[in-house]
């Protein structure tokens, strides 16, 4: 059980770099999201609540309240309530999956008046509080493989009700728990099987199998030569070998059945199958000119043309990192990519010092989380990952994801200070 | 799960730097190496548009528009900007086929990707505001006012010429043009194509994702206003011109009319012509089409290109030049008996005239004078050594008045009629030719042909006695009063002044007493010449020079109708209704004007 220590919890004080990271990101985020709004001869006032810089503002208040109301209450709670947060966010995604709103093809979102809120994100805190609880009673339990499938399943349901509201890059995030699970023990070789199953899709889906099975077999040659004395081994490497190659042909099966058209004509377009400038791979191609015409400092705030005319879609929400782009050029995006950098390794950072387990892995949690929002988003907008629309964390609009970010970070920052 | 883990957040954070490494460089590469980036940006957003300057209006001495503009719309396209778009849709709007529609975008994308090509032009303004409405639905498409030449009058269009869109040819001589854009292609329009067209601006908007113009770029720093073009005042008298083109329907032939003071041409008929409205617009393809094959051959210009056997009216040059010579006095008399004048076995028929001079030889138009006085020129021994020096001085007489020549002024496609050198009878008789071959020319027959500009060109050098400006069309640019002096320098014969008052006289006589009564007008002294030129495509042209009035000219008249017939009968009365409708601004002879207007010889 945590320990309750009321009388203690200003003792180090809130850690201040991550609040003005947090801080300045919020700023940069709103003042990006007025540049997509703004209308070069038209008036574009401050307070307009049609627009949504406006609205952002009002989500931005919000977000600090719930900043605020984190800071203010027993970071025992935040631990103690963690499971039932847990089932909680998971009820509202499944009741989502009847009453929800469709939003590009995603069914994931929940209207209340003018509002719309999008359970998932917050599944995310919900997940990485719930892991990090599960995770910290399980080493008392000492039970290793009931444990592992407790946490696998911990991911999996979530997963599983995002798949169904048809929202494939927000259930992409969850993988992000194997950064936790990789600091806490889980085997390299696990992970080395993971990016060589990767590749080896990759690879057959942007060429063909015989290439993967011609890659495989000289692997294979070359662990059997290696290993010719070791039996157990050859055995090993001769499974190892005819999974692989099982594998490789069940890839194209899975790509043609497992995933949308939409989705399937942007990883074409990442693996250079096609190109149809005009089609299908029309925003990626207008997301690099954005970022790309901004050069070394950018066409200057307000002036960019690609995200101001709309030949960048989304540029408010999964997209706003080519507005940074464009308008501050490589500066502008050497600052984003720093504070993100700053944030991320700060809570690595401190959680590492963490004495408790449950704050380390909240931490691991959420940073992981961080980064994959970061690597995907960015990596979308510049043509290294195909399109997966998921947020540009406390930069993107979107009232759910700032809210839920904030939280996120704020419950980290509060923990961190027991 | 070992306790020995935390060495595994070194390769965490190895792991993350070397992912931020990657994208660092990824965005360096983009944004600092890459400068391709900010020009398709640059392509996408901003749309040049050109902005085409009304073209000059053309006007006629009298300040009455003969060309103005009309507005119209054309459809543009940028291929790069295309994308899929409800091709049904815009073929029903254009009434265009799906094949044309492909078949166009295929070629401005050859032509280039980025630059703007025509897509359809003049399209009407009815499908012009529902095309502005749903421009969103067509990403690529734009629409581009325009200009297109209007005629008031259905007249000149000779003279006015066309405008019509460039070829590959004028864009490889100008770099100014573009294909798509207009080029003066003949007439005024033509010669006068820099002034007429002004200066093409442009303007920088910029275009949103679904082709909306969203404003203007770097607020307008780049753009170019037009300069409109500059209008003109042409010669033509629009009223008189009117005038000759109603008398002159239902016949082949050619009416010029000159102010000799100042070579301004009032008048440049030649029938059958067109109305120039047909060549405007959409239509223009097929109506030139048919223009070109119609076998009266309404494009061809014959007062400047047909090149006609002058008849009689040659007479009056013969007999300067024989005076200049020496060959004969205003006093000389030759006579004509006999039936006419007679070479070996063949006769110059005449009327057996008797003794006459100069003046009634003019007056009566004998053919036996002027033969004689042609052969006595050609065979003036004691100035020119033989008949080739002869030959080629006559000819020297002739180009200074104007012949063997075309003026180069600001006239579409004149030619310089035909009268052959010395060197083709040398050829032509084997070196053993005299006077008597060719004396058919000394009446304005045989070999003789020149253009009808070329006659009246001759008549301003007889009135103004001695010299003569290059007949030209256009008076003043930009202004009434800026009067277009380029080619205003006089050119003189090599005939002495005293000369032309004899000939002068002479046609004089013709109106008052000889064959060219017809040409009386009431108040006004006429000096006229009837001519019958004998023509081997049928019955004679007939042909009428004028000059009044007579003592301070202010018109010459050259009218020459084909087939017509005797001078007296068709072309006289035609000439003289013209100059009373110019010099008198109306017209008494109602019933003759009826008549003529009614005449059809075809």
């Amino acid at each position: 059980m945590p320990k309750l220590d009321p009388y203690n919890k200003m003792s180090k004080g809130f850690d201040v770099r991550l609040i003005c990271y947090y801080l300045a990101l919020v700023v940069i985020g709103w003042i990006t999201i007025y540049s997509t709004c703004y209308i070069p001869d038209g008036s574009t006032p401050i307070f307009d609540f049609g627009q949504p810089y406006s609205r952002q503002m009002l989500w931005i208040g919000a977000a600090l309240l719930i900043a605020v109301v984190v800071l203010l209450i027993d970071s025992g709670i935040i631990q103690h309530y963690a499971y039932f947060f847990y089932l909680c966010c998971l009820l509202l995604m499944i009741l989502v999956l009847f009453v929800g709103k469709e939003i590009n093809g995603a069914k994931s979102w929940i209207k209340i008046g003018s509002f719309s809120l999008q359970p998932t994100e917050f599944m995310k805190v919900a997940t990485a509080l719930a892991m990090a609880k599960f995770m910290q009673e399980g080493k008392t339990a000492n039970e290793r493989r009931y444990i592992w499938i407790v946490q696998f399943a911990l991911i999996l349901v979530p997963v599983i009700v995002v798949m169904l509201q048809h929202d494939a890059g927000s259930a992409l995030v969850f993988a992000s728990f194997i950064i936790l699970f990789y600091r806490e023990g889980l085997s390299a070789e696990f992970l080395i099987l993971c990016i060589t199953a990767a590749i080896l899709a990759i690879l057959t889906l942007s060429l063909n199998e015989t290439y993967s099975i011609a890659l495989m077999t000289v692997v294979f040659i070359v662990f059997m030569i290696a290993n010719r004395n070791q039996k157990k081994k050859i055995r090993r490497n001769i499974i190892i070998y005819v999974i692989s190659i099982a594998f490789v042909f069940s890839v194209n099966f899975l790509y043609e059945h497992g995933f949308e058209p939409h989705q399937k004509q942007r990883i074409d377009t990442i693996l250079g199958k096609t190109s149809d400038p005009l089609g299908a791979d029309f925003n990626l191609n207008q997301s690099k000119i954005a970022i790309g015409s901004g050069g070394l400092f950018g066409k200057g705030y307000l002036k960019g043309t690609q995200t101001k005319l709309k030949f960048v879609p989304e540029q408010s929400t999964d997209f706003i990192f080519c507005a940074i782009g464009e308008e501050w050029g490589f500066f502008g995006t050497l600052v984003v990519f720093g504070l993100f950098g700053a944030l991320i390794f700060r809570i690595l950072k401190l959680s590492e010092k963490q004495r408790n387990p449950f704050v380390r892995y909240y931490g691991y949690g959420i940073a992981g989380i961080f980064a994959f929002h970061f690597f995907i988003n960015i990596g979308m907008t510049i043509g290294l990952l195909p399109i997966i629309g998921i947020p540009l964390p406390f930069i993107s609009y979107g009232g759910s994801s700032l809210w839920a970010f904030t939280m996120m970070l704020f419950c980290f920052i509060k923990l961190n200070d027991n | 799960m070992a306790q020995d883990n935390s060495n595994r957040y070194f390769i965490i954070l190895g792991v993350l730097g070397i992912l931020l490494g990657i994208y660092t460089i990824r965005l360096f590469n983009l944004q600092v190496l890459n400068k391709s980036f900010k020009r398709q940006a640059d392509e996408n957003a901003i749309r040049e548009i050109t902005i085409h300057p009304a073209r000059g209006f053309i006007y006629d001495r009298n300040d009455s528009l003969l060309v103005y503009n009309d507005a119209a719309y054309d459809l543009m396209v940028v291929p790069k900007e295309l994308r899929s778009f409800d091709t049904m849709e815009l073929c029903r709007v254009l009434d265009m086929e799906i094949e044309e529609v492909r078949k166009k975008i295929e070629k401005a994308t050859k032509y280039s990707g980025s630059v703007p090509s025509l897509f359809k032009q003049q399209i009407s303004k009815e499908d012009y505001g529902y095309l502005q409405e749903k421009m969103s639905e067509f990403p690529g498409f734009f629409v581009q006012s325009r200009t297109l030449r209007s005629y008031p009058q259905p007249i000149a269009a000779h003279i006015l010429g066309y405008v019509s869109e460039v070829d590959e040819q004028d864009v490889e001589n100008d770099s100014y043009y573009r294909m798509g854009d207009y080029i003066g292609k003949s007439g005024i329009e033509k010669a006068y194509e820099s002034v007429l067209r002004g200066v093409k601006g442009k303007r920088k908007v910029l275009v949103d994702v679904h082709n909306r113009e969203m404003g203007s770029y770097d607020n307008g720093a780049e753009d170019i206003v037009a300069v409109p073009g500059t209008s003109i005042w042409s010669t033509l008298d629009m009223q008189l011109q009117r005038y000759g083109e109603e008398l002159m329907s239902g016949k082949r032939g050619a009416i010029v009319a000159i102010e000799p003071k100042t070579g301004e041409i009032l008048c440049l008929v030649s029938s059958p012509n067109y109305d120039p409205n047909l060549l405007v617009g959409t239509a223009r393809p097929k109506n030139y089409g048919k223009l070109v094959t119609d076998p009266e051959k309404p494009l061809f210009n014959r007062a400047l290109q047909a090149a006609y056997p002058p008849g009689s009216t040659f007479k009056l040059a013969n007999g300067l030049i024989a005076l200049q010579d020496h060959i004969i006095t205003p006093s000389s008399v030759y006579s004509c008996s006999g039936g006419g004048y007679h070479l070996g076995n063949h006769v110059v028929h005449c009327h057996n005239c008797g003794g006459l001079n100069i003046y009634s030889a003019i007056q009566r138009s004998c053919n036996t004078f002027f033969c004689r006085a042609y052969y006595n020129i050609l065979s003036n021994r004691s100035k020119y050594k033989n008949i080739d020096e002869a030959y080629s001085a006559w000819l020297d007489y002739m180009s200074s008045m104007g012949f063997l020549q075309v003026f180069n002024t600001d006239l579409p496609y004149e030619l310089k009629g035909r009268i052959p050198t010395a060197e083709y009878f040398d050829k032509k008789y084997n070196n053993s030719w005299n006077g008597n071959t060719v004396v058919s020319m000394g009446i304005g027959q045989g070999e003789a042909a020149v253009t009808p500009l070329q006659m009246a060109n001759m008549l301003a050098v007889i009135a103004n006695k001695g010299y003569y400006i290059r007949p030209h069309v256009v008076r003043a640019i930009g202004n009434k009063d800026s009067l277009n002096t380029q080619f205003n320098n006089k050119i003189y014969s090599k005939i002495e002044p005293q000369h032309f008052e004899t000939v002068l006289q002479g046609m004089k006589l013709v109106v008052t007493g000889g064959t060219g009564r017809g040409a009386q007008i009431p108040g006004i002294e006429v000096a006229g010449k009837t001519g019958t030129a004998q023509n081997p495509h049928g019955r004679d042209h007939s042909v009428f020079a004028l000059i009044a009035p007579a003592n301070d000219p202010q018109i010459v008249l050259f009218c020459l109708v084909e087939n017509g017939g005797f001078g007296a009968t068709v072309a006289c009365p035609i000439a003289s209704l013209m100059t009373e409708f110019y010099l008198n601004r109306k017209v008494e002879r109602k019933d003759l004007e009826q008549r003529m207007k009614e005449m059809n010889i075809k």
